[in-house]
């Protein structure tokens, strides 16, 4: 990708949801948007992004973080996840998947779960390019999901494990007090 | 029922099993859930025999219970109730976070625990899998440390038992610290760990039950309800409402600890002796700028993230966490203790927590022992060393390490402050009462009434079926927005009263019509639902027991600290006025179809078909003629 972008361009490339992390109060509204609109109810494990809280205080959703190199599709012995072109998002093909957690094991993060019904991987879609969860997110003024156009960020810096993300804020919230609640 | 999940899990702890079982649409009708149905379910099953329930014995019922609102309005609050071991009657005590949500998504609209388990042990609730599993690794552990551990071995279990899932986030939880297992009449029930259901005592009821927590994890959607559609307009209109109150947004409760010193004259300073200060040390800039490391704090779904996290990250006090402090944790642990400081306000909040006390009933505990302290009724002797100062905060600290503990004096100030007041009185043969700033055996909420300048009123406390309870408070008239009815409506249904400043008044209503597809009116609460769960709460406060028994000529009043003038700021010179708040508490028993010695009538009870109530107040009605 060229790194001239025209304001034209910007509108037609992919998006992919910057985080910061540090901001957010732990609300889940994000969880409320997105499995509203994924599932027409309100069911926080079913949606695509889930916010951890390990350690109170320590709050961040966690989601797909579309790695440049797609280790979980690769990974996938049934042909189930692909890359949608349009977004770039990871696309789930329910008919193949199997649930056998492959993807969550090549995943860096292990972001991806599954539907508790279903029983199918569930992983974000960004919602066709609109991201229901940065629109919350951004009304409440928090700021922790912003949509941005995906250029060439490290994207897969953001999949990492629950752990390791809640021992980075915990420690920059207690400092070494944090050790105690690991 | 729509908006419900259908069932509750009932958990005997003595027989160590459990089943579930169902309520019927009736009771759920009118009573709706949270402390509305606590009340009911306690009343059916208890009140037959309710003076001789020890609150901290094996036949008290213990209650977990969150509303049809829970997961769909902000904040996620569950009732926790049961018979209090501070009032002797029934508070609904609820707390925010995420524990109502996951119970619901698990499948279940409450839990129902009896008997007292052998062992202490905790609740593991994954959906249908429910195990009561031992807990002797939890013992002793403060609440930060059982939320930790709690976290560790119930994911350990999920992804042992359920491989393949993914990650599995952490379990909601409540818990008791300390001093919940102490039996510490002043014990909370905690929530992530600086929250609280507070009011009521329920840690010590968890505590004499051995159960040291409760964690749940859900993984099936709140319930199928009548519109989604409108749930979802009127969730936005709250949000939408949330967002436009800025500072309340960004200081919560915590601008408190100064305005209601400085601005209302209602704060508690050195036990209700004052009730203002200007010190502009204690202004939330302080607390702001200098600790808070999340400005933004929230519970599933609430726009308003009042809450706050504070951090010490200095000096003697290095490592104390805790949230703002909120409103009456800056005024119970601050200026009614004579502090003036953040710093030293944020460590015993912290500490508080940290114990599982309750730091309005603690904080009011203590300041009762230092006014003793200053007056030379209790010396240092008899606080085992203990220098009780105004403003000596490590000496507070000691304090409250010795309450949770039940440790000598701790084990006395344990029993909170009306107890203690009736048995330092005995042993220094003084009537200590007229320094115990409580109602019904409950500490006054940090909301003074002298200046009328506050939310409170001069009947609020007196006639509020939960005492002390600023979260409860009552007024005239009783179909008013303002009065208990409301109250115990917020505490059914349940809402935060934290995310509906500027809600009209009608949408709960509505809320309640999308969740439930049923027509609820004002007027059919304030007639029907309401009513009888006030009428259910006054009973069983009134029947009491076994060792306390309110006399409503004399109990159905301000503490009498209320009565002495205020002693300085703007309002100087103010105070209740006893023939006022007289007048009031007759108008009220007349309002809410009580005789003239406050005990509900029969014409009342048979009229809303509490029939078995009516039977139960025959003999305090007569032993009634006696009070004087």
């Amino acid at each position: 990708m060229s790194r001239n972008w025209s304001y034209q361009q910007s509108l037609n490339e992919p998006v992919w949801i910057a985080r910061d992390l540090s901001k957010c109060s732990g609300c889940r509204k994000c969880e409320i948007a997105c499995s509203l609109h994924h599932e027409n109810r309100i069911w926080p494990e079913a949606s695509r992004v889930r916010v951890f809280m390990l350690v109170p205080g320590a709050d961040f959703p966690h989601l797909c973080a579309q790695c440049e190199n797609y280790p979980c599709v690769k990974a996938c012995p049934f042909q189930a996840l692909s890359v949608n072109s349009k977004t770039s998002a990871v696309a789930v093909n329910k008919e193949k998947c199997t649930g056998c957690g492959k993807c969550v094991e090549a995943c860096p993060g292990r972001v991806p779960h599954l539907h508790p019904a279903e029983k199918k991987i569930v992983i974000c879609d960004l919602c066709d390019g609109d991201p229901q969860c940065v629109k919350v997110c951004q009304e409440g003024g928090w700021g922790v999901l912003k949509s941005v156009p995906r250029r060439e960020q490290p994207t897969g810096l953001y999949a990492r494990t629950p752990e390791e993300t809640t021992r980075n804020l915990a420690t920059k919230m207690y400092g070494e007090k944090a050790e105690e609640f690991l | 029922m729509l908006g419900y999940a259908g069932k509750f899990l009932e958990v005997n702890l003595s027989k160590g099993n459990f089943k579930n079982v169902t309520i019927g649409e009736e009771w759920l009708k009118d009573y709706i859930g949270g402390r509305g149905l606590a009340a009911k379910i306690l009343c059916d099953r208890l009140i037959h025999k309710w003076e001789e329930i020890d609150p901290l014995g094996s036949d008290n019922i213990l209650l977990f219970l969150p509303g049809p609102f829970t997961g769909f309005y902000p904040g996620g609050r569950v009732c926790v109730s049961g018979k209090s071991p501070q009032s002797s009657g029934v508070v609904g005590s609820t707390v925010g976070g995420e524990f109502g949500v996951e119970l619901r998504c698990a499948g279940y609209d409450g839990i129902i625990v009896t008997g007292q388990a052998q062992k202490p042990v905790y609740l593991f609730i994954k959906d249908e899998d429910v195990e009561i599993r031992d807990a002797s690794s939890l013992l002793g552990k403060d609440t930060k440390e059982t939320n930790t551990l709690l976290n560790k071995e119930c994911r350990a279990l999920l992804k042992e038992r359920y491989p393949g899932y993914g990650e599995w986030k952490e379990p909601a939880t409540l818990c008791i610290g300390p001093a919940g297992e102490n039996r510490v009449r002043t014990a909370v029930v905690t929530a992530k760990w600086t929250h609280a259901a507070g009011y009521g005592g329920y840690g010590a009821v968890m505590g004499s039950k051995k159960l040291k927590a409760v964690a749940v994890k859900g993984t099936g959607p709140l319930p199928e309800v009548a519109d989604l559609e409108k749930i979802k307009q009127i969730i936005s209109l709250v949000n939408k409402i949330a967002y436009g109150n800025v500072m309340w947004r960004r200081w919560g409760t915590g601008g408190g600890g100064y305005n209601f010193g400085a601005q209302t004259s209602s704060e508690p300073i050195r036990n209700w002796q004052e009730e203002w200060h200007d010190e502009r040390s204690y202004g939330v800039d302080e607390f702001e700028n200098r600790f808070w490391v999340k400005q933004s704090w929230s519970d599933f779904g609430c726009p308003t993230n009042c809450m706050k996290i504070a951090v010490v990250r200095s000096g003697k006090f290095k490592g104390a966490i805790t949230d703002n402090p909120d409103y009456e944790l800056q005024a119970y642990l601050g200026p009614n203790l004579g502090i003036f400081n953040p710093e030293e306000n944020v460590y015993l909040s912290a500490l508080i927590d940290d114990l599982g006390l309750c730091g309005i009933q603690t904080g009011n505990v203590m300041g009762f022992a230092a006014e003793l302290f200053q007056r030379d009724i209790l010396s240092k002797d008899d606080l085992d060393g203990i220098e009780l100062r105004w403003g000596n905060a490590e000496a507070f600290a000691a304090l409250a390490k010795k309450i949770a503990a039940r440790e000598g004096v701790g084990d006395l100030l344990a029993e909170g402050t009306y107890r203690v007041a009736l048995k330092i009185g005995k042993m220094k043969h003084k009537d200590l009462l007229k320094y115990a700033v409580q109602s019904k055996g409950i500490g006054i909420g940090a909301h003074g009434i002298r200046s009328g300048m506050d939310f409170s009123n001069e009947i609020g406390f007196a006639c509020s079926v939960q005492g002390g309870d600023h979260s409860s408070m009552t007024s005239l008239p009783l179909e008013g927005y303002g009065s208990e009815i409301w109250e115990i409506f917020y505490d059914s249904a349940i809402m935060c009263k934290f995310t509906c400043f500027g809600f009209p008044e009608n949408s709960r209503f509505e809320l309640y019509g999308a969740i439930t597809g049923l027509n609820l009116t004002r007027d059919e609460w304030a007639r029907n639902g309401g009513l009888k769960t006030l009428q259910i709460q006054r009973a069983l406060l009134l029947l009491g027991g076994p060792d306390l028994h309110w006399n409503p000529k004399v109990d159905d009043d301000n503490p009498s600290r209320f009565y002495e003038p205020l002693p300085s700021g703007p309002c100087k010179g103010k105070a209740a006025d006893k023939t006022s708040v007289s007048m009031g508490v007759q108008k009220y028993y007349e309002e809410a179809g009580w005789d003239a010695n406050g005990i509900p009538k029969s014409e009342t009870l048979l009229r809303l078909g509490l029939g078995e109530v009516d039977k139960a107040l025959k003999k305090l009605r007569e032993t009634s003629m006696k009070y004087v």
